[in-house]
């Protein structure tokens, strides 16, 4: 089943990168500036971060007196969490935009969420290059640990993927989907420690968050950036497993309602 | 490689009463269903030879697309199973998933991508699909400048870039310009020549029968009809002309065509005749004889308006000519129940050599589908031959008056 659906999708490699490449151009097609947009944009926002916490409102992480340390304590978090964010809500719409397309041509249609994957991993890998440069520049480069960022994403896109994948297939025929995630990703937003450290809550608050997949993850990114340290990978095996199970029942709920679909489009 | 074989297919939609109930539905284990099937094609079973070409007729609703997209694979069946060999090619819906802001020839890249084709594959063709498209060098501006007849060329020359083992013809091809509806239908003609199987919906009676090999008609979601072309567009067009009330009658003729009569039966057919300048009955007419064609109606009823017509075709069913009592300011009115009229239309055999038949209707005005009160197919056949002048090719003859002139002094102004 995985070697057909693999294949499937390798056939129709000139469609998933062109589509992905097509994307990234009619966005800055009728610019002036071009590419440069794709660049200026995250850098604007590591830039209010650092300028706007670090030294106007002189936020600081506690026991750390260090200006630039918030800075990119909160740009780690942020950061990871766009990627998340991106991946979960143009999945939750890939096929509701592209109905068209499903209705009238047939291809495979796991090549959409493969591009959203790929559209999202190039929006990410500019945006971290930039903020590498930015750690590079400031003398706060992690080292070795860095190689950890690897595997740390890779977790990530399999959580997100799965997750994207459910709220996909559900949100065409419960529009209600939709709406209601966007308002989850909310309260997700500030359930995970990205603007605050996870250690200036109340003991049982901590425990609670816990919960969260999100916590231990971008807890490890944020580890990662700031202090150079590796992650401590049992503390990610729920995520893990979580991605795991949400990929397994996504994929499921594709195969099974995907020639539904297309009648609800 | 182009053999289709469609076996028990059924396409039903899922209506559920409120929103509510798919949740419950999906949500509630061993749950009664919730939802009512409503069934758009059902039981449907045929089968296609490699390099065969199908039409599919029907009003609108009869399932026709939904045949077509459970083909193509975007749509599901519900039961049954295709079994298609070899590359399929739809043209449903050209310039499906065109981008205004890209250029033609970026935008074929992309359409070519999704029918699953690489990059360099492409490139390849590129040049061809230009050729085809001749929309010059307008396919390096962006489509949004482009008119729809423009964007058709387009995606049809990328749609038919490679010649597919099976291509599926959506009525698309009356978009577009009579040049280029032309020059399409020739592509279409010489992929069937080269073994494409074809498949094609469309209204067109013409285009049906002159590259048909056979017909299916569908009607509320079954096949009603999988026959030759003819036959079956006589039997569609005499369901259109009443749908209610008024019974089809088909008939199985010496030749093997089959005679579709219809109608209310207000007046009757009772004999329809070709005659020759002496008034004998024939049945084969030389080129460019005088003959007449008469037509005894009998009237059954009252009727307010009558109008005959008749319809000459050839044995593809392509109408030759046809004409009608009411374009010629003739229609008759008032007519009592059990009066005979003679109509006699005299004219000369302008056709050229082969066989051709008949087709008659009674009806109150212009179309049949307004009151029809019989029209009858195969209402005559009859041959024309041509042994009186020179052999000529075609099915018109004109009649081509020849004068010749050489240019002596052409050749002395070329000589040094």
């Amino acid at each position: 089943m995985l070697l057909s659906l693999y294949r499937s999708l390798h056939d129709y490699r000139g469609f998933i990168l062109g589509s992905v490449k097509r994307e990234f151009q009619a966005r800055y097609r009728n610019s002036l500036f071009g590419a440069l947009w794709t660049v200026l944009n995250p850098l604007s926002m590591i830039i209010v971060y650092t300028v706007i916490f670090s030294h106007i409102m002189r936020a600081r992480l506690p026991g750390v007196d260090d200006g630039m340390a918030y800075s990119v304590y909160l740009c780690a978090g942020l950061l990871t969490w766009g990627l998340f964010s991106e991946i979960t809500l143009r999945s939750q719409n890939m096929f509701l935009e592209n109905a068209n397309l499903l209705k009238k041509i047939s291809f495979p249609r796991l090549c959409l969420p493969v591009i959203v994957l790929l559209n999202a991993g190039i929006n990410f890998a500019i945006i971290i290059g930039l903020f590498l440069g930015f750690l590079l520049i400031t003398g706060r480069w992690p080292g070795m640990a860095l190689l950890a960022l690897a595997p740390l994403l890779a977790l990530q896109v399999l959580f997100c993927a799965g997750l994207g994948m459910i709220l996909g297939v559900l949100n065409v025929f419960f529009r209600d989907v939709g709406q209601l995630f966007a308002i989850c990703l909310q309260f997700w937003f500030w359930l995970t420690p990205i603007v605050y450290p996870l250690g200036i809550l109340p003991e049982w608050v901590q425990r609670l968050l816990q919960l969260n997949p999100l916590t231990n993850l971008i807890g490890s990114y944020q580890n990662l950036f700031l202090y150079g340290q590796w992650p401590v990978w049992s503390s990610l095996l729920p995520i893990f497993v979580i991605g795991l199970l949400l990929c397994m029942i996504g994929l499921r709920l594709f195969r099974r309602r995907v020639g539904e679909m297309v009648d609800e489009l | 490689m182009g053999h289709i074989r469609v076996t028990g297919l059924g396409k039903a939609y899922k209506q559920y009463p409120t929103r509510w109930s798919r949740l419950a539905e999906w949500l509630i284990p061993f749950s009664p269903m919730r939802h009512r099937q409503h069934w758009v094609l059902q039981d449907v079973n045929f089968e296609i030879a490699p390099g065969e070409a199908v039409g599919i007729v029907g009003v609108n609703g009869a399932g026709k697309s939904t045949l077509l997209k459970m083909i193509t694979g975007t749509t599901q069946p519900t039961c049954g199973q295709i079994q298609l060999e070899g590359r399929v090619a739809a043209l449903l819906e050209l310039g499906m998933g065109f981008h205004p802001d890209f250029t033609g020839r970026q935008n074929a890249v992309m359409a070519g991508q999704l029918l699953g084709m690489q990059v360099e594959d492409i490139e390849a063709l590129m040049p061809d699909i230009e050729r085809f498209a001749e929309i010059g060098e307008a396919i390096d501006h962006p489509v949004r400048t482009y008119s729809s007849g423009m964007q058709m060329r387009l995606a049809f020359s990328v749609a038919t870039a490679r010649r597919p083992d099976i291509l599926i013809v959506d009525e698309a091809l009356s978009v577009g310009d009579a040049y280029f509806q032309h020059k399409s239908f020739d592509r279409i003609r010489n992929f069937r020549k080269a073994g494409t199987t074809l498949l094609i919906v469309s209204h067109d009676r013409s285009a049906i029968q002159s590259i048909c090999d056979s017909a299916i008609l569908l009607e509320a979601g079954h096949v009603a009809m999988h026959d030759k072309p003819e036959a079956v567009m006589d039997y569609y067009n005499a369901l259109l002309a009443e749908r209610e009330g008024q019974t089809v009658r088909q008939e199985l003729l010496d030749g093997g065509q089959v005679r579709t009569v219809s109608g209310t039966g207000e007046a009757g057919i009772l004999s329809v005749r070709l005659l020759d300048e002496h008034e004998r009955a024939i049945d084969a007419a030389e080129v460019g004889q005088p003959v007449t064609l008469e037509v005894d109606v009998e009237i059954r009823q009252d009727i307010e308006r009558l109008v005959l017509g008749f319809m000459i075709k050839d044995r593809l069913g392509q109408a030759m000519y046809g004409i009608n009592t009411h374009r010629q300011n003739q229609a008759l009115e008032d007519l009592r129940a059990g009066e005979r009229i003679t109509y006699r239309f005299a004219f000369v055999m302008g056709l050229g050599k082969g066989n051709y038949s008949v087709a008659l209707s009674l009806s109150r005005l212009d179309s049949h589908l307004d009151r029809n009160f019989e029209w009858r197919d195969y209402g005559l056949v009859f041959h024309v031959i041509n042994n009186r002048r020179e052999d000529f090719v075609g099915c018109a003859w004109l009649g081509a008056r020849t004068s010749i002139i050489r240019h002596a002094d052409s050749l002395v102004e070329r000589a040094p």
